[in-house]
């Protein structure tokens, strides 16, 4: 799966989270739930849309893997295989 | 035949707009049933009501502007013939609002309403009834919107070309709901002499269960440390009553169950605490179900009346990117409020050595004119004392 449906993924769960947020003002490598406000709850429906709509695992002791849209994209792509 | 009439969600409100009908006359109805969406100063709530029967007919059309305690539909028991004598529809007043034919009286289950204080009020916006109703649709911040009416009023077409605005939640109108939480606070701080008491424990038992729990489960069935809080919370109230229920004309009412309402932030400013019924009953699973399902439709804008009305007790967590100590204050007419603090990892002592243990540090807010800091610290100490054996919750 290539970066761009990755990303589409998040950006779309993140308007439903957090609408006001500017996904392409978003540092890639920067921690995600500070710059969009995320609280726990946030976090646990990013990663089940994540899980659901892209049918990758996310063992809980992995979540922090996912902290940047870096490192979720690389996650989902180990995952998954690139393309 | 029963009167369903405008409840009131909280000491501060007066009266909310009909947004509109879900249910139609002639339609059967039982107790619980979500009958209409009122537009309140809190968002768009979903009003239930506890007369089961068949509506028999709606006295208010969709704009209107109601107070509280004035009927909003007839509702018949089944076996019971349609109302001959229906009072006419009363023609929505957005601007002024028929003063309450009887002295406001909510919905049964609900606490009875507590004296309004005008200074709460805020001037009002002078808003056709159909812009109103359009406005609540589209979700349209209507303080942004100039109106070219008679009088300044918002009329439809001045809602034709929405406002360029960040995209906010359906439902909120953030001046009204900071509104609504100063005149909370105001009251509160104002009426309530507030003790607080601080107790900072070893949470490590939890963190490591919740992880244990969590490893095999994928992220839609996980737990949050929230949901154990939310739970000692409510067992513990259980236990100590004087923290659980409300206080109003000069008496203390115990909870006949305890309903903990549960703080959630608005993004865009703002932040409600709705019940979760029974919550000392659930099981941590449901606990947590139902605590997903409230923050989603409380930050879609949309809850019911039951959840605003019935809340004993609060619960107020920052969550993990938050502060060590949040100090609450009690939301009227409640007695109590408990704060959470983020998990930390600091040297604490176990059997004798310093060793790194999670560690959380809970708050209580209480109400003097009900409890004493005695009694508060043993309430406060039991919650920490459950929190230790977080498979027993």
């Amino acid at each position: 799966m290539n970066r761009t449906d990755i990303l589409e993924v998040i950006r779309e769960e993140l308007a439903r989270l957090a609408p006001e947020v500017d996904f392409d003002g978003l540092d890639p490598t920067a921690d995600l739930r500070e710059q969009a406000d995320l609280d726990s709850m946030d976090n646990l429906n990013l990663l089940t849309a994540i899980h659901q709509r892209l049918g990758v695992e996310i063992p809980d002791r992995d979540a922090g893997r996912l902290s940047t849209l870096d490192g979720a994209v690389a996650y989902v792509q180990a995952a998954l295989g690139p393309e | 035949m029963i009167e369903f009439r405008m409840p009131s969600l909280g000491a501060d409100m007066e009266d909310g707009v009909l947004v509109e009908w879900l249910v139609k006359p002639g339609d059967a109805i039982k107790a619980g049933d979500v009958v209409a969406v009122v537009e309140t100063q809190k968002g768009a709530i979903e009003i239930e009501t506890f007369d089961p029967g068949v509506l028999d007919s709606q006295l208010v059309e969709p704009g209107a502007t109601v107070p509280v305690g004035a009927p909003l539909a007839l509702i018949r028991a089944a076996d019971e013939p349609p109302n001959a004598q229906a009072p006419a529809r009363s023609a929505p007043a957005p601007e002024a609002p028929a003063a309450p034919t009887a002295p406001p009286a909510p919905v049964a289950a609900a606490p009875p309403v507590v004296q309004v204080e005008a200074s709460g009020a805020l001037p009002r916006l002078r808003v056709s009834p159909a812009a109103r109703r359009l406005a609540a649709e589209r979700g349209i911040d209507l303080s942004k919107v100039t109106g070219t009416g008679p009088g300044g009023a918002i009329q439809l077409a001045d809602l034709e070309a929405p406002p360029k605005a960040a995209p906010r939640p359906a439902g909120f109108d953030f001046t009204q709901m900071r509104a609504a939480i100063a005149a909370a606070m105001s009251r509160s701080k104002r009426e309530i002499p507030h003790y607080y008491l601080i107790d900072t424990v070893d949470i490590q038992a939890s963190v490591e269960w919740v992880a244990r729990i969590n490893a095999e489960r994928p992220p839609d069935r996980r737990l949050l440390l929230g949901a154990l809080y939310l739970k000692a919370a409510a067992v513990a109230a259980r236990a100590y009553p004087e923290f659980n229920g409300a206080f109003e004309a000069g008496a203390f009412r115990p909870g006949q169950a305890v309903h903990v309402g549960m703080a959630i932030s608005i993004r865009g400013g703002g932040l409600a605490a709705p019940a979760i019924h029974d919550t000392a009953d659930l099981a941590l699973d449901e606990l947590m179900a139902r605590m997903r399902d409230l923050v989603g439709r409380v930050r879609a804008g949309r809850f019911r009346s039951s959840e605003i009305a019935d809340p004993t007790i609060t619960v107020s967590s920052l969550g993990d990117r938050g502060v060590e100590a949040l100090f609450g204050v009690i939301y009227p007419p409640q007695v109590a409020i408990l704060g959470f603090g983020k998990v930390v990892e600091r040297p604490w002592v176990v059997e004798g050595a310093v060793t790194a243990r999670s560690v959380l540090t809970i708050t209580l807010a209480a109400d003097h004119r009900v409890s004493d800091g005695h009694r508060g610290a043993l309430f406060l100490a039991e919650v920490g004392r459950l929190l230790q054996h977080p498979e027993a919750l």
